[in-house]
This record gives structure tokens, C-alpha cells and sequence, in this order.
């Protein structure tokens, strides 16, 4: 088969557009970032979760470490059950504590751990232990109405 | 009563199309492993469809990144977020604009191409003729153009996408002054590659697939007269201009659904 310009256009067409795709992924997505393809699932359960979506990060001392897999209820414990994806090279202690934390004042939820001191590493499948829900505005409030209102009749 | 008549005749008539189209695509799959045999059809075909779109996309792009950036800064910095620039701009071309966007264009400059060409060969009995010579004229004329359609969508929109960013970039970063690192930093912490380009590009393909087909069947089904052809290219790009923006109502209900 002889070889034409024509053909020349569309390899250089093609070349185009998977150069965009790259941009794209490489560029704009971040794919080049956070490597979350070898990861292990760890559980929690929270008193309450506030706006805690699922794909929301986790970070650990503000570095995302994982992502929010599934949000459930439990009815045996009536708590939040929240399952996220740690990336396999960050370990952490199994006494290690989760909570639930805003970005900004108006920033979007994610999950924090920070580390606790135990031998043992979090395996695949473990709950932790300790956690911590998140704040929801409206009982913050009410609990400083209510301690203004205790300290105003002293 | 001659009222309700032509309504249900105009949805028996839907049906019995819908029906023609569907058998057409099974019989335009069926040979397009024959068509594959001679890759230089297909090949041609990209070139008239993607290549020689690539100049209206990437001008398109350049010019929709650039009104972004100018209507989402004026927007944001109201709220003293203007540095969320480059997560409005490639969120809403990266999942919407590019694709959509794209493939109306895709759908004006080659989808009604492909049904004039299509219709003027039925029209002066070319399609006729191969068949006589044993020339399959599915394999030989249909299922290339279809192909090249496919296969040029996704590009074009990944380009339309890219050039959209650039332009984006050009007046947010350039011409306003948004600080360039806070622009990519925050673009990339928030758009997700399997998410959201992965996601683009599923939603170009399909698009590639519904134009091209549409292009490809109203070619061939046109009435052999030069007011069917006329009425072909009309219906071309009315029903792909449908077609995309439905399809993507319910492509984007299926992926971005409660997030």
C-alpha cells in the first residue's frame, strides 16, 4: 500500500488529539498525582457524618492518603458506617483516630487521621476505633446559647 | 379527525424509522469487519471528518475557554474566589462543553456531509451500481464514513477540551492575573482523571456513535431526489443536535448521580 499525504494528516490529526488527551490527564486530571490504584479498605463508624460524600478525600496531615468508597448506615449500632481506600505505601497504627473535617469555613468535607503510636499496622478490612463526627453548626450554636444562658444566672 | 390521524401516523412512522435504524446499524456491524479489510477507506474518511474539522474545534474551544474565563471570573471574584477559575473552567468543558459542544460542531460540518454525500450517490444510482459489481455499498461507503466519525469524536472533543483550558488559561492567568499556580493546583486537585475525563471522553464516543449513525442512515435512506437530499442534511443535523443533547441528559444522570 503506497503511502500518502492524506494519510500523513490523519497520523498527525491522531498525534493531536492523544497529545490533548494527555494534556488533559496529565495537566488538568490528576492522574499524575496520587497513585490510588494498589489500595486497602479500612472502616469506621461515626455518630454522625455531617456532608461527608463518598469519593471525598482522606488526608492525613492535610496530604490525601485515600478516598471515601461507601457511606452506610447501621442498624445495629444506628452510627454511620463509612468504608474508605488507603493507598497501600501510607501504614498506619491501628489505634490510628478518624474524623471528619471541613476544608475552609465552607470548604467541602473529608476524612482526617491522624496517627496514633501502636505497634501494629491497619490491615485490609480493619475498623478503627477511635473517631471523631463531624461538627454540625446548628448544635455548636445551640450549645453556646445554652452556656451564655448557664453563665448569664450565676 | 384528519388531526389525530396524521399524529398517530406520525408515530407509526417514528417507530417503523426506529426500526429501519436499528436493523441498519446491526447490518452496518455485521460488515464492518469486511470494511476493516481496506483501512484506507476509513483512514480517508477521518481525514475528511476529523482533520479537516480540527481548525473550527480548536478555534471553538479556544473561543468557549475564553468566554468562560471572562463570565466565571466575573462571577467568582464576587464571592473572593476567583482563584477557582481553572476548576469552573476545565470541570465544565472536561464533563459538558467538550463533548456536547464538539459534537454539535462535529455534527454541522461532517455529520451533514456524510448524509449529502451518502444521498447524492443514491441519488445518481451509485449505491445501485456497486451492488450490481457485488460491491457491498454498507461495506464499502457506509460503514467507513460511520468508523471515521467514531474514531474522530473522542479526539476532537479531547482537543476542543485542551484548547478550552488554553483559552481559559489565556484570559484567567494573562490577560486578568489570576495567580498562575492557585489556577493549575486547584484545577488538578479537582478534576479526576477516571472521573471526569474518562467520563468526557465515554460521553464524545457515544456521540461519535449516535451522529455518525444518524449521518450514515439518513444518507441512505434519503429519497433519491435533490429535495430528499436537501431534506436528509435537515434532518441530519436536527435529530444529531437532539440526539446529543439528550443522550447526554442521560449520560451525565448515570455519572455525576449524587455526587
Amino acid at each position: 500500500m503506497s503511502r500518502t499525504t492524506l494519510d500523513l494528516w490523519v497520523g498527525i490529526f491522531v498525534v493531536i488529539g492523544m497529545a490533548a488527551l494527555f494534556f488533559l490527564a496529565l495537566r488538568v486530571g490528576n492522574l499524575a498525582s496520587v497513585d490510588l490504584s494498589q489500595t486497602y479498605t479500612v472502616r469506621a463508624q461515626f455518630d454522625n457524618i455531617g456532608g461527608l460524600k463518598v469519593r471525598a478525600p482522606v488526608k492525613s496531615a492535610g496530604v490525601v492518603v485515600g478516598r471515601v468508597e461507601e457511606i452506610r448506615f447501621d442498624i445495629n449500632t444506628y452510627r454511620a458506617e463509612v468504608v474508605f481506600s488507603i493507598a497501600t505505601r501510607y501504614e498506619f497504627p491501628r489505634d490510628t483516630i478518624g474524623s471528619i473535617l471541613t476544608s475552609g469555613l465552607l470548604g467541602e468535607q473529608y476524612i482526617g487521621l491522624d496517627a496514633g503510636g501502636d505497634i501494629d499496622m491497619l490491615q485490609n478490612g480493619d475498623a478503627l476505633q477511635i473517631t471523631q463526627s463531624a461538627v454540625v453548626l446548628e448544635k455548636l450554636i445551640g450549645q453556646f446559647l445554652f452556656d451564655r444562658a448557664g453563665s448569664a444566672t450565676d | 379527525m384528519n388531526f389525530f390521524a396524521s399524529i398517530g401516523a406520525g408515530v407509526v412512522n417514528g417507530v417503523w424509522k426506529l426500526g429501519l435504524v436499528a436493523r441498519f446499524f446491526a447490518l452496518l456491524l455485521r460488515y464492518s469487519g469486511q470494511s476493516f479489510l481496506r483501512l484506507h477507506l476509513t483512514i480517508r474518511e477521518i481525514y475528511f471528518g476529523g482533520v479537516l474539522s480540527l481548525v473550527i474545534i480548536a478555534v471553538s474551544g479556544l473561543f468557549v475557554g475564553m468566554v468562560l474565563g471572562l463570565q466565571g471570573y466575573e462571577t467568582l471574584q464576587r464571592f473572593g474566589s476567583g482563584d477557582a477559575l481553572g476548576v469552573l473552567v476545565a470541570l465544565s468543558l472536561v464533563r459538558e462543553l467538550g463533548p456536547v459542544v464538539a459534537g454539535l460542531l462535529f455534527a454541522s460540518r461532517a455529520g451533514s456531509a456524510i448524509a449529502a454525500e451518502i444521498g447524492l450517490m443514491k441519488t445518481t444510482e451509485q449505491l445501485k451500481a456497486m451492488d450490481m459489481m457485488a460491491v457491498n455499498p454498507i461495506a464499502r461507503v457506509v460503514a467507513p464514513r460511520f468508523w471515521g466519525g467514531v474514531i474522530s469524536m473522542p479526539l476532537l472533543a479531547a482537543i476542543f477540551s485542551a484548547m478550552g483550558v488554553f483559552g481559559g488559561w489565556l484570559i484567567g492567568v494573562v490577560l486578568i492575573g489570576v495567580d498562575e499556580g492557585a489556577f493549575w493546583s486547584q484545577m488538578q486537585s479537582a478534576v479526576d482523571f477516571r472521573h471526569d475525563i474518562m467520563n468526557g471522553v465515554i460521553k464524545s464516543a457515544v456521540f461519535g456513535v449516535a451522529v455518525s449513525l444518524i449521518a450514515v442512515f439518513e444518507g441512505y435512506d434519503c429519497t433519491p431526489t435533490a429535495e430528499g437530499v436537501s431534506r436528509a442534511i435537515t434532518r441530519t443535523v436536527v435529530s444529531s443536535a437532539l440526539a446529543i443533547l439528550a443522550l447526554d441528559f442521560v449520560l451525565t444522570s448515570f455519572m455525576f448521580r449524587g455526587l
